[in-house]
């Protein structure tokens, strides 16, 4: 098979932030009709190398050709006028206008001047169909699932005749039959003869859909490679730049805990969770698994004081303690990092240190300022604990990778030594690496003696991890099951499906 | 909500509160005094607050991408005494003057825009500036109230355009209905006015949707400051005079109006027409306070104060909806 010209070359490209060098000489080739994976971990420059393509950052170095001609976008509108779109990672669309114009907008149908609003609302129909669907284009876009709006995010990036179509992170937010929905528009419009570069951190997915792939790392490029050239082992290993460590269960030898730090007796929230009893002893690491909605953050919050309860009370080491503020939980030494990192955690505008420093600042109240001595001493120490990078405390946040964000979350609430930490969905959305990292970090937290209460979807994560799993369904707590070696994830999966084990006893913690 | 759901798409809800509201308080009016029923007393609503309804106009479409305009009230004054001085003092005539005083008035709004656009600053700094700058001006032009007695100004300001039986309307009137007429198409019917909106939606997406964001922005503060200007004028023909205290905190009046009439402070939602409802209920506050005959003039402000908070609270309730 001969190889047909490449659409888009981009070679040698290169780009400085202030105190980073995101891209350093990475090349690129997009060949007609292919999909092409766009890999590496958080921070690596993706999400970078493709807003130089777009045009929304200019390079500092380099060319990039589409279809044989030079070529330098100042604004995503021109990279979409000369054929190369863009669906990003988070739906970029405006949920308050309505689907047939978060699909057209900037390129309405217009008669005399005046937005034809029948024609636009036929066009936009015609254009869903394309991908199999079938919506009310006049409804507003918020009214629709993040799903649909990004199969609507990528309906508007096909309207233009485009050449280039790049899908950064399109699958993140969807469920299994989405991604074989978009799978099937993606190999459509593939041989339509559009390049599609697609990113995702799901290495199954990459593997099912993509025809070649291009590795970067720290802001290099490590290769190109045909995708069935390559095994998923020696990708990931190219993506970390070292041997990947075997994925065992990451704690030893079985333990005994026998001294409860936290016991939830009863706790409910009328809406939220049902009742439910449960023990967390110090050094222990509890997993939470259950289908998303199932009522795993509504647990954490009630621990953290961030919900009241209807029913029940929470004893600490023994002890009845009403926590009715985060404050009150804070003061039991009570952490939790909570899953949107964005929304509810970190500043963007701060600095590193700033960002780590805030909570212990809150515990011991504005009159009495953390001495920069101990901050910056604090803030180092972590930076080196958690191989945050880069390891500049003046950095600002903003710039950080997601990986390198949620470390810093973490750091936050390390610093204040907490006897319990709540971990709600800590590895989302990061990379191979760091999330590796993260794990470790949670084990050897437990082996100093923080108990840690672990949320997470992906249960092989939370079976690797865990002491004993706790096992949500419908906002109930359905089952308690030791991690022995006969918990594996298919038998996570079946408890969570039926609601129940049945040779299990739901009372257990027991060490195994 | 399944009323919501069933008969009215919820974005017209707070619109047709509104609307509910403007009746309501016709009907009581209505039953509770005399002469008030007759449509004259709507028409004088109109009459009496052309102006504002101009005025608010402008600030819809800022209020829409998610801004603020604070320089509305003193750019209408500046107007006032722009107007009355020139034709006073050289003895310039009104088709010069007015064109004179609109580009003024725009002008204004272009730079004010241009700086929150270029620098990235907070449009309510930005135009708090604009509002003291503004206001300063008119006392440079003089310190006292200067009447306009250009007799082609105040024929026109005087006419009296009859409708059928009884009822009259002032030329303001129709100017300041042309004027909704016309930002009513441009927001629905224009490039420009669904880039309103989408900037109002979500600045970033716009962005990265490929729209002109920044032209967007910079345009409606001068859309602001041409409708302040054009504010201005009818001022000038409802008082026959220009005076750097006319329109104290008509911003507050102007941005209360479009709340009222259902436009989110955040943007991207909201509609002409709620603006126009919101400036007729204000007026009708002070006409039913008017018949009310005991009642000081202040009532008004309180009636309005309360009227805001059920409507920014209902807002959120509204919000807290549609985001599920």
């Amino acid at each position: 098979m001969a190889v047909p010209a490449p659409v888009l070359t981009m070679s040698g490209i290169g780009k400085q932030f202030p105190g980073v060098k995101a891209l350093d000489g990475v090349d690129l080739r997009l060949l007609p009709g292919e999909v092409h994976a766009l890999m590496g971990e958080n921070g690596a420059g993706k999400s970078t190398l493709i807003k130089v393509l777009t045009g929304v950052h200019p390079a500092d170095t380099g060319t990039i050709e589409l279809g044989g001609a030079p070529v330098a976008f100042g604004s995503p509108l021109e990279a979409q006028q000369a054929g190369i779109s863009t669906v990003y990672q988070e739906v970029n669309l405006c949920t308050n206008l309505s689907v047939a114009e978060n699909i057209l907008l900037g390129r309405e149908p217009r008669r005399r001047g005046r937005i034809d609003w029948k024609r636009m609302r036929a066009r936009a129909a015609e254009l869903l169909a394309r991908l199999e669907l079938s919506l009310d284009v006049s409804a507003p876009l918020s009214t629709y699932s993040l799903a649909i709006q990004q199969m609507v995010a990528i309906a508007r990036a096909i309207d233009v005749d485009a050449r280039v179509l790049i899908l950064d992170e399109p699958t993140s937010s969807l469920d299994a039959d989405e991604v074989e929905q978009l799978f099937r528009v993606m190999r459509r419009l593939k041989g339509e003869g559009i390049a599609i570069l697609f990113v995702s951190h799901f290495l199954d997915q990459v593997y099912e859909i993509s025809d070649r792939m291009t590795i970067l790392r720290n802001g290099r490029l490590v290769g190109e490679y045909p995708t069935r050239e390559l095994s998923q082992v020696e990708l990931v290993a190219k993506m970390i730049g070292q041997e990947l460590a075997a994925l065992e269960r990451l704690h030893g030898e079985a333990r005994v805990f026998d001294r409860p730090l936290v016991e939830a007796r009863g706790l409910g929230r009328t809406g939220a969770i049902e009742p439910f009893s449960m023990t967390i002893h110090e050094g222990e690491v509890v997993g939470l698994a259950g289908l998303l909605g199932s009522g795993r953050t509504e647990i954490a919050r009630l621990l953290f004081g961030a919900d009241h309860a209807s029913t029940g009370e929470i004893a600490v080491r023994g002890t009845a303690t009403p926590l009715r503020t985060p404050r009150a939980a804070m003061a039991q030494k009570i952490a939790f990092c909570s899953e949107n990192r964005k929304a509810d955690g970190l500043i963007p505008d701060l600095t590193v240190r700033e960002n780590i420093i805030l909570a212990l600042q809150a515990t011991r109240g504005w009159t009495r300022p953390v001495p920069r001595e101990q901050q910056d001493e604090l803030v180092s120490r972590y930076i080196r604990a958690l191989k945050i990078s880069p390891p500049n405390p003046e950095h600002l946040v903003s710039n950080l990778s997601g990986g390198n964000q949620q470390k810093v979350l973490l750091a936050r609430w390390l610093i204040l030594e907490p006897r319990l930490l709540i971990l709600d969905e800590p590895t989302r959305g990061i990379d191979v690496g760091a999330k590796t990292e993260i794990q470790r970090l949670v084990a050897e937290l437990s082996d100093g003696g923080m108990a840690v209460l672990f949320i997470s979807a992906e249960l092989e994560e939370v079976l690797r991890l865990s002491h004993k799993v706790q096992v949500l369904r419908d906002r109930r707590l359905v089952a308690e099951l030791p991690n022995d070696a006969g918990l594996t994830s298919d038998v996570l999966m079946e408890t969570i499906a039926s609601g129940g084990r049945a040779d299990v006893s739901v009372n257990g913690g027991r060490p195994s | 909500m399944t009323i919501g759901r069933a008969s009215v798409p919820a974005k017209y809800l707070p619109v047709l509160v509104t609307g509910c509201l403007l009746v309501a308080m016709f009907v009581v009016g209505g039953i509770r005094y005399e002469g008030f029923a007759g449509g004259q007393v709507i028409l004088n609503v109109f009459i009496d607050n052309g102006f504002l309804l101009v005025v608010a106009v402008g600030m819809t479409f800022v209020i829409l991408t998610g801004g603020i305009d604070l320089s509305v009230g003193s750019v209408v004054a500046l107007s006032t005494m722009v107007a009355a001085s020139l034709m006073e003092g050289p003895g310039w005539p009104p088709y010069l003057v007015v064109p004179l005083v609109l580009a003024i008035g725009s002008g204004l709004g272009l730079v004010m825009g241009y700086i929150v656009q270029a620098f990235d600053i907070q449009p309510f700094i930005v135009t708090l500036a604009g509002m003291f700058l503004a206001r300063g001006l008119c006392y440079t032009i003089g310190t006292d109230s200067i009447p306009i007695d250009d007799p082609t100004f105040t024929a026109f300001a005087q006419t009296r355009i009859d409708l059928f039986a009884d009822l009259w309307i002032s030329p303001s009137v129709i100017i300041a209905l042309v004027v909704v007429g016309v930002a009513a198409y441009v927001l629905h019917y224009t490039r420009f006015g669904r880039s309103v909106y989408a900037t109002g939606g979500s600045e970033q997406s716009a962005l990265l949707m490929g729209l002109p964001v920044g032209r967007t922005k910079i345009a409606v503060y001068t859309v602001s400051g041409f409708c302040s200007a054009l504010g201005g004028v009818l001022l000038s023909f409802y008082m026959l005079s220009g005076y750097g205290q006319h329109a104290v905190a008509m911003e507050l009046d102007a941005i209360a109006a479009v709340v009222i009439g259902g436009t989110l402070l955040t943007g991207g939602s909201g509609f002409l027409f709620g603006t126009v409802l919101g400036v007729l209920v204000l007026g009708l506050i002070q006409t039913i306070l008017s018949f009310e005959g005991t009642l000081s003039s202040w009532w008004t402000k309180i009636f309005i104060g309360m009227l805001l908070f059920v409507f920014i609270l209902l807002q959120r309730l509204f919000s807290r909806r549609s985001g599920r």
